[in-house]
């Protein structure tokens, strides 16, 4: 049993650029024409993944971290034989199933008992594996009163929790997943993530592919980071998950301006922790700084700047604006100001937020970069406790007290 | 290791994945019933309508091409000829059209999962014979009824060759399949042949001998009509159930060979396309 249970041997996937081959006869016809003429084909192409290798050991549970674009769909898509890879080879020892989407394949006709069988023998499950579990399955996802009824008639919540129910009852000796737990509300998501722990704790081995980096730290014992096509780190979840914040390639992790105009505009927006350099990872009970530098057409004096911070599912946590503080006062100056937010330890908890800006000259809207940059915040030591906090979107300072009172008797009734 | 599988860049050309297909045979069969239920839920007659189509086709072939038209039908009764023309034509027609676009509207499903793509179309191909095993029996019935019941029924005379109906309809389901596999590779990238298969297919009907006989055709000029498959496919129904039709075993032979030719390459151009289409659409 000393072989590993994936090997993955120098995988490459090239894509044309453009118009990804020819989509019509008169197009295919104009290319072969060109070709004949000697033209040189007019598409370039990319390469998503480049010489990839690595192994995964039974029992792992491997993250596979990266920016949008870094070819981590495109990994997995070939690990779960949705396309072919262009060169290199990649062995799997053990049933594979993979989770990209929740509820692929439902048929909207057929009920709900037709569709969970329908639906996990797509998912690679035998009938009678589905029959042994279909009652585990069903209650799961607890629809069990419309179990005949055709699933065009469930509501859209009742289709995920039977679609996810029926995927998590998969016992595949290799799972991959994508990205699920973005779907569903908050209490579905945890459900997702128990059950992920679960499946984990059974000894199976994982593949997990998230942007949730809280929920890659706390799921993952080794992980692989992946920048622009390359296998850049194989390694424990820590260090994959500090050196890709730390990495300087991602471009999202600060802002500027594409184009040199005359108009009012946000040249540039940097973060960085109170006290640390630009570029830096912020951890999670950090101070944060956010700089601004703003180029205007003339002098003014009335610049506001609005910065939202979104979570992953766009929900506006906070707008810092200048009139938060009153003791700001905005120096006339020439036509470069730059503007400088302190955020006092703002009680996010680990994970990634988007920054929004809004740029007011006059009182006039010149600019609205809508989630122009991400904000990351890793993993950190919030309340000085080695880093535990609970359940909870905010963490807030807290101050317990104890007191030794004599306790009135509660609920006196008065006649 | 009882599961090992390798991924790797361009496999052999001819693979055929019957291991593997064996593996998922419940889906296969899961995918059959869902074919043959889903198609007529919600409906008020439900698998009615596999009879009432061939026979609403059948009296409007009667009315317009033998009293209208009066194309000949070699003295069987007009009802008989058309029906047992049909026999073939029907799944032909419904196996091809459903298979030519597995890609195009199993891409969503092609995207996310993995299962041996050929399962699909191969579940179409079942869940129609499904349907011909109906019309078949409506055939017979009417079969049995004009050699009873009417003088007309004089004129026909099924014959021994029915012993080989087993291999006729896996020479039609192969022929239907390979055809709607090319198709459906081509569609894959081509989005063209969408708009042009459903015509190609009533064009085929006339060049089939569905509603005329091949005995029309000029003797030194059958082979032709005959690279058409579906041609020998049909008479060779007229030679079993009805005893009058032009097949020989040259004519046949020449049939049986072009639809291995197509079930072959079909199945080679499908494995072709199922590695990478999904890049594409």
């Amino acid at each position: 049993m000393s072989q590993s249970i994936i090997e993955v041997r120098g995988i490459s996937k090239s894509y044309q650029l453009g118009s990804i081959g020819a989509t019509s006869f008169s197009d295919a016809i104009s290319r072969t024409w060109n070709r004949m003429l000697g033209a040189t084909e007019g598409a370039q192409s990319f390469e998503a993944l480049r010489d990839i290798s690595f192994d995964v050991e039974r029992g792992d549970v491997l993250g596979i971290v990266g920016s949008n674009g870094a070819g981590k769909s495109t990994l997995l898509k070939i690990l779960s034989r949705i396309t072919e890879p262009t060169a290199g080879e990649i062995t799997l020892r053990g049933r594979v199933a993979s989770l990209l989407e929740v509820g692929t394949g439902f048929h909207p006709e057929l009920t709900g008992r037709e569709n969970v069988f329908l639906n996990g023998a797509i998912l690679g499950m035998k009938k009678r594996e589905i029959a042994a579990k279909f009652d585990e399955i069903v209650d799961f996802a607890g629809v069990d009163r419309f179990i005949d009824t055709p699933t065009k008639r469930y509501s859209s919540g009742m289709s995920v929790r039977l679609a996810f129910a029926v995927a998590a009852h998969l016992e595949p000796e290799i799972l991959i997943v994508d990205e699920v737990l973005a779907v569903g509300d908050a209490a579905f998501q945890r459900k997702c993530l128990d059950k992920m722990k679960s499946v984990t704790s059974l000894g199976r081995t994982v593949l997990f592919v998230s942007h949730n980096l809280g929920a890659v730290s706390s799921l993952c014992t080794r992980a692989l980071l992946i920048e622009s096509g390359r296998l850049t780190l194989t390694g424990t979840t820590d260090q994959v998950i500090q050196r890709y914040l730390n990495s300087g390639n991602r471009k999202t992790d600060c802002y500027s301006s594409a184009s040199e105009g005359q108009h009012s505009q946000i040249v540039n927006a940097q973060t960085r922790p109170a006290g640390g350099t630009f570029g830096e990872a912020i951890k999670c009970g950090d101070s944060i700084d956010i700089r601004v530098d703003i180029q205007l057409p003339h002098k003014s004096s009335n610049v506001k700047l609005g910065i939202g911070i979104d979570d992953a599912n766009n929900n506006r946590l906070l707008t810092a604006h200048p009139d938060c503080d009153p003791d700001f006062h905005l120096k006339p100056s020439s036509d470069r100001i730059r503007l400088s937010c302190r955020l006092e330890r703002p009680g996010l908890v680990e994970g990634t937020y988007s920054l929004t800006f809004l740029l007011m000259v006059d009182g006039k809207l010149e600019q609205k970069l809508e989630q122009c940059m991400t904000l990351e915040i890793a993993p950190g030591d919030f309340f000085g406790n080695a880093g535990k906090h609970f359940t909870g979107r905010f963490l807030v300072d807290q101050t317990w007290s104890n007191e030794t009172a004599s306790l009135s008797p509660r609920h006196t009734v008065s006649v | 290791m009882s599961y090992q599988t390798t991924i790797r860049a361009r496999q052999h050309w001819l693979h055929l994945p019957v291991k593997e297909i064996a593996d998922y045979r419940d889906l296969l069969f899961l995918l059959v019933r869902r074919d043959f239920v889903a198609k007529y839920k919600q409906t008020l007659l439900g698998p009615l309508w596999f009879i009432i189509q061939p026979l609403l086709t059948t009296l409007v072939f009667t009315v317009v091409f033998d009293r209208v038209a009066q194309i000949s039908t070699d003295g069987i009764p007009s009802v008989l000829f058309y029906l047992c023309g049909l026999l073939g034509w029907t799944y032909f027609s419904q196996t091809f059209s459903t298979t030519s676009t597995t890609f195009v509207t199993n891409a969503p499903l092609f995207g996310k999962v993995y299962f041996p793509r050929l399962i699909v179309p191969l579940s179409v191909t079942i869940s129609n014979l499904l349907a011909f095993a109906l019309n078949l029996g409506i055939f017979l019935g009417f079969l049995a009824y004009f050699k009873l019941f009417t003088s007309a029924g004089d004129a026909v005379h099924p014959t021994t060759n029915i012993l080989f109906l087993p291999l006729l309809i896996i020479q039609l389901a192969a022929t239907a399949l390979g055809v709607g596999l090319w198709v459906s590779a081509l569609t894959a990238k081509y989005r063209d042949l969408t708009h042009l298969s459903a015509f190609l297919v009533q064009l085929l009907m006339y060049a089939t001998p569905v509603i005329y006989p091949l005995s029309r055709i000029p003797t030194d000029w059958q082979w032709l009509p005959a690279l058409n498959p579906m041609t020998m496919i049909v008479e060779n129904f007229r030679l079993m159930f009805l005893g009058q039709a032009t097949a020989s075993a040259a004519l046949t032979l020449l049939s049986i060979s072009v639809s291995i030719i197509l079930f072959i390459a079909g199945i080679v151009l499908f494995q072709k396309t199922e590695r990478t289409f999904i890049d594409t659409v």
